[in-house]
């Protein structure tokens, strides 16, 4: 684990490559970006197994940065495995394997001297159900920082704890109690406080895995909002069953298909023009 | 002996009913024109044969002696009219012992002699008359019983009802036997507090009961203050929890989060192992092992340890109560959803910040349950404090003295005493009733406190 | 929201200083150190009680045998040569061993020196002598070397627990015990032979004539009448409670009920004993009937509760075929819920009979605490169990009893091994995933 100091004095390269964090002017810059943006997260022949059982084939796939990239497919096709991979919580799987290539940064996160810890915090991840931690909505969001160091004092947190809460738009809902058990607020307001937990810790990249799927319309597009707002300062990779979703909130677009990533690229391409079969079926409802 | 050769015989008979009734039912008619199957005509005819019998042994059982009893005082009234009630329960078990062929506590007076015939001749007619009415009961039951016996008898749907209503009677014994245990505390209690005030034995801080013995001190004041008892009683619990607690608890956590499913399919079963051992067994150990290295510690260091410290049963028990709270707590820690764990770990938390700062609050519920329930189980253990502890009642928060609990107290008050009157004896169910009380809402609380945090991740 | 306010949370990154990562791993390991701690402790305190009680226990298997020439004289024992059973158990056989002893000592003299040697012989060895004579009556006349159990101070100081280099006044064993012990020894008079009266004796107060026998006995006494009580009731109120009980308030109390009677402390059981079955029903103390009763209400709770449990794991589509093809709610329950449940309520049975057996308090109460020397034969008997044994011998003084207490335990722990792992396999055997 004491490698975990090499990655901080890594060479000058990593860091300019995040440049949503350095170069505020350009992360500021509200215009759409272009397909030919920096790759943020880079796989490459990636194999997943589940004790003997396969679940993800020779997987490769470029995510760019501060954009919105997608992973459909049908159930159990391994997206949720795919995106678990990429802030490896398939490590407290204790059955699981997995070989292959992920780059972030240009940095293989799956090297030796690599922290896993500092690797998780870099990268936030949003769950399929809400799991607010049964504390008062301010510790919800001041956990990550906590235990990050990443606030100096009581001013200092309460800082972070607001632009955190803000920029997850919830922070007008819940200004007035932030006191109040996280568990004891709406679905939708959950999730999103879960995103402002995320948040807090100022990750490179957010991974989403369904996180619309346990809540109501209203919600969802409350959500879908906050995404793309979000993305002009991370890169977020969702995973998702609705093919509207994917269509309304990202930019590109991965089908994966029985463990196999199938097609991936821009989303109009892929849902206007597939070249697999296999997708044009899926998207036009023909399986899945 | 013989109303249990009774029994075996009626059992017998019953069973012979049950196959005359089948035999009967098969010849009534072929199985297809029954109502019910031949064996339940069996069982019917079987029913009718043995449980009035059984009923009327029962309550014969319950009520001869005490019958018998009174009737051979009521032929002794002259003489037992000035003695008091134990004096009775003495005179009682010696003409019992006497009945019985066993030599008494005294020589027989030829009263007393005669009453010890007249006691065992009374019993042999009660045994007579109680087996004839048992005869009488299962032929007459077995005769009404076959004689029902034709193809349209219901005879299934009857004898289910019974059976149901046998069930019933079995659930409610447990309810019986809480109304027995608080009956028959309250009913002694009752008596202890006509001879000292409630506020003397709540509040009071002197206890000895032992001088109570002398006739003239019987209800005397100042000898039942059951203050230092409790606080003795505190005291060991106490240290039983720092010792419990903090490992059992940290080993629950281990267990549940860090330990290797191999690690775990060893040391699992070792730490059962422990919450196996009889509780005498770590009396022994107590008085035999750790006192002893208490006290010798202490003397090499100028300490003055008492070989019967609180410390040294206090420390005895917190280690036969580590695994209960670490099962406890294990049950309660594993129920804590995985998303929890998923989330703080996303994060780029470590697993010793998951666990204290988001796996502990989410189950702290449940492990106060845990905790209530082993202080429970710590102030009611009796055998490690009957062994290690002291049974003189210090006032005082020193672990290294002697102290007594309640347990220690009822035990000593009642082992080797065959009197029921002493104020003596009867603290020891008034000192029951308080350990009964505060362990039951111990209990209650806790399982509550338990079941609401199951129900908030169910 | 699309243009953020001056946001410093945005260039604000967590903190992966050299020095901070570093003492969050610090905590981690101190962290996963305490509980490694924690279980070594535990099991820490596990070997040091198991082993005190093995080491201490392990020597009362075996007993210091002394040997004796014995004259079996006709005159003493059988003047009339009748060989009448009711004749041989009357001789003085003590005066046999005492004459055997001083010839074996003709030097030692004077009242006092002669107590003090007849002192290292068992004061039960006239009674093993009139056993031996009564099985071999063709050797009356005859002169036998006899092996005698020495008393258990003797024993203890050949075992070496009484060490010889303390002051004559701080140990049970005088100097001319050893003298004579160590004359018989260079004698080839001593041996140490498996103790077989611990085994097979009832209670004593001469430790080298106590045996557990007889609380083995009233153990299984006592047990038996708490299975056959617990069992069928608590597989009855189980199958009622969920199978046929109604949902409501009463049940519910039955419930909370039950629950809570597990958790009563066992003394209070023993308190309830002494009331209601001897005081109110006047049944005998000390009797192992009594003591099953009180054993039997404490352990209702753990089958009915262990009962329940296994009634509930069997699915529900078994119910549902049995009751679709006919059968009534009582058939479908005995024909095909309760065997398939049977398992797991043996298993929660045994579990309440192990711990049944290691109970001591509640038998306290009602008078199972006495000194009883024969072995019961029946419910009403006055008998003693086996934890009781262990307390009772733990309060003696002497040494010897010392180690038999141990010895006990360790009886006692047989038993309870053996318990649990018929548990343990019969879970295994039986275990089944719906």
């Amino acid at each position: 684990m004491t490698e975990a100091v090499q990655v901080e004095g890594a060479p000058p390269p990593v860091e300019e490559g995040t440049t949503g964090m350095s170069n505020t002017v350009e992360a500021h810059a509200p215009s759409t970006r272009s397909a030919a943006a920096p790759t943020k997260v880079r796989a490459e022949n990636v194999d997943v197994f589940y004790a003997d059982k396969q679940a993800l084939f020779g997987v490769s796939l470029g995510v760019p940065e501060n954009q919105v990239t997608s992973l459909i497919g049908p159930s159990g096709c391994g997206k949720s495995t795919f995106l678990r991979c990429i802030n490896r919580m398939n490590d407290t799987i204790p059955i699981c394997r997995v070989t292959g290539n992920i780059e972030i940064n240009e940095q293989d996160i799956y090297a030796s001297e690599i922290d896993v810890v500092q690797l998780r915090a870099r990268i936030g991840m949003v769950f399929q159900k809400p799991n607010p931690f049964p504390k008062s909505i301010y510790e919800n969001v001041a956990y990550g920082p906590r235990i990050h160091g990443m606030a100096h004092g009581k001013a200092d947190l309460d800082e972070l704890v607001e632009q955190s809460l803000q920029r997850a738009g919830l922070w007008n809902e819940v200004k007035d109690r932030l006191g109040e058990p996280g568990t004891g607020l709406s679905g939708g307001q959950q999730q999103r406080l879960c995103i402002a937990r995320a948040i807090a810790v100022n990750p490179d990249v957010i991974l989403m895995d369904e996180p619309c799927s346990a809540l109501d319309p209203i919600a969802t597009a409350r959500i879908e909002e906050l995404m793309d707002e979000l993305r002009q300062n991370y890169t977020i990779m969702i995973v998702t069953h609705s093919m509207q979703q994917a269509a309304r909130v990202s930019q590109q677009t991965a089908f994966f298909h029985l463990g196999y990533l199938v097609e991936s690229g821009a989303t109009e391409t892929i849902f206007t023009n597939p070249e697999d079969e296999r997708t044009q079926d899926y998207i036009t409802g023909r399986f899945g | 002996m013989n109303s249990l050769l009774l029994i075996v015989a009626l059992l017998a008979v019953s069973a012979l009913a049950y196959h005359y009734g089948r035999r009967k039912a098969f010849a009534a008619g072929s199985v297809g024109r029954l109502h019910s199957l031949p064996s339940y005509h069996g069982a019917y005819v079987a029913l009718w044969c043995g449980l009035p019998a059984i009923l009327v042994i029962a309550v014969w059982l319950m009520f001869q002696n005490s019958l018998v009893e009174g009737m051979v005082l009521a032929g002794l009234a002259g003489h037992v009219a000035d003695l008091s009630e134990g004096q009775i329960s003495l005179l009682l078990s010696d003409i019992r012992n006497l009945a019985a062929g066993d030599i008494t506590s005294r020589a027989p007076d030829p009263t007393v002699l005669a009453a010890a015939e007249r006691y065992g001749n009374l019993q042999r007619l009660g045994f007579v008359l109680m087996a004839g009415a048992t005869f009488v009961l299962a032929v007459g039951g077995l005769y009404l019983g076959q004689r029902a016996i034709k193809p349209a008898l219901r005879a299934r749907p009857r004898v289910e009802h019974v059976l149901r209503w046998i069930l019933l009677i079995a659930s409610i014994v447990a309810i019986l036997t809480t109304i027995g245990i608080v009956l028959s505390l309250l009913f002694e209690s009752i008596r202890f507090f006509g001879q000292v005030s409630p506020i003397e034995f709540l509040f009071g801080l002197n206890w000895s009961p032992q001088t109570a013995l002398r006739a003239d001190q019987i209800g005397g004041s100042g000898a039942f203050g059951a203050v230092p008892i409790f606080a003795g009683t505190l005291l060991i619990t106490v240290i039983a929890m720092i010792v419990a607690v903090p490992i059992g608890l940290m080993a629950a956590i281990y267990m549940a989060e860090y330990a290797s499913p191999t690690t775990r399919s060893i040391v699992k079963p070792l730490l059962e192992i422990l919450a196996g051992i009889p509780t005498v067994v770590y009396g022994f150990f107590a008085a035999l092992t750790i006192g002893p290295l208490f006290r010798g510690v202490g003397e090499s260091i100028g300490l003055p340890v008492a070989s019967e410290s609180a410390l040294a049963a206090g420390l005895v028990m917190g280690v036969m109560i580590i695994p209960f709270v670490s099962s406890l707590s294990d049950d309660v820690i594993n129920a804590v959803p995985q998303s929890l764990r998923d989330g703080s770990y996303a994060l780029g938390a470590t697993q010793s910040e998951t666990i204290r700062q988001v796996i502990l609050p989410a189950s702290l519920h449940g492990i106060v349950g845990a905790i209530l329930l082993a202080v429970s189980r710590a102030i009611g253990e009796t055998m490690i404090v009957v062994m290690a502890a002291g049974l003189s009642a210090n006032l005082t928060a020193n672990p290294l003295e002697a102290v007594t609990t309640v347990t220690v107290q009822i035990v000593t008050l009642l082992v080797g005493d065959q009197e029921f009157d002493s104020a003596k004896t009867l603290a020891a169910f008034a000192l029951g009733l308080v350990l009964f009380l505060v362990t039951l809402a111990l209990n209650v609380v806790a399982l509550r406190v338990v079941r609401k945090y199951r129900e908030e991740y169910d | 929201m699309t243009d953020f306010p001056a946001d410093r949370s945005i260039t604000r990154k967590p903190d992966f200083s050299d020095a901070h990562l570093r003492r969050r791993y610090r905590a981690e390991a101190r962290f996963r150190m305490y509980g490694i701690a924690a279980i070594f402790a535990a099991l820490a305190m596990l070997a040091v009680l198991l082993g005190s009680i093995v080491s201490t226990g392990s020597s009362a298997f075996t007993q210091t045998e002394m040997a004796l020439d014995i004259h079996l004289d006709a005159a003493l024992i059988d003047p009339d040569g009748t060989r009448d059973p009711a004749i041989l158990a009357k001789a003085n056989y003590r005066k046999i061993v005492r004459d055997a002893m001083r010839a074996q000592f003709p030097d030692v003299s004077g009242r006092r020196n002669q107590r003090s040697l007849f002192k290292i012989i068992s004061s039960g060895s006239d009674f093993d002598l009139r056993q031996f004579v009564e099985a071999n009556t063709e050797l009356i006349g005859t002169t036998q070397t006899i092996w005698f159990k020495t008393s258990a101070d003797i024993d203890q100081l050949a075992k070496g627990a009484i060490p010889r280099d303390v002051p004559e006044g701080d140990r049970r064993v005088k100097d001319a015990q050893i003298g004579w012990f160590d004359t018989l020894d260079e004698d080839g008079r001593i041996r140490r032979s498996f103790n077989t009266t611990f085994f097979t004796s009832g209670d004593s107060r001469e430790p080298e004539q106590a045996g557990v026998w007889g609380a083995v006995v009233g153990t299984a006494l006592t047990l038996a009448v708490t299975l056959v009580l617990s069992f069928p009731i608590g597989v009855m109120a189980a199958v009622y409670l969920e199978e046929f009980a109604p949902k409501n308030r009463w049940t519910d109390l039955i419930e909370v009920n039950i629950n809570n009677l597990a958790a009563v402390p066992s003394i209070v059981f023993g308190l309830l004993g002494l009331a209601v079955f001897l005081n109110f029903f006047g049944l005998p103390r000390s009797a192992p009937l009594v003591g099953g009763l009180v054993l039997a209400l404490m352990t209702l709770p753990t089958v009915i509760i262990a009962g329940r449990a296994a009634l509930q794991s069997v699915p529900r589509s078994i119910r549902e075929a049995a009751l679709g093809v006919g059968a009534s709610p009582l058939q479908t329950v005995s024909h095909h819920v309760l065997p398939l449940a049977m398992p797991g309520i043996l298993t929660g049975t045994i579990i309440g009979m192990a711990r049944a057996l290691g109970e001591t308090a509640p038998l306290l109460m009602i008078g199972m605490v006495a000194f009883i020397v024969d072995i019961p034969r029946g419910f009403t008997d006055a008998a003693t169990v086996l934890p009781v044994q262990v307390f009772l011998w733990a309060d003696a003084p002497e040494r010897a009893f010392v180690e038999r207490t141990s010895a006990a335990i360790i009886v006692l722990l047989a038993f309870l091994i053996i318990m649990n792992l018929a548990a343990v396999l019969l879970r295994r055997k039986f275990e089944r995933r719906w």
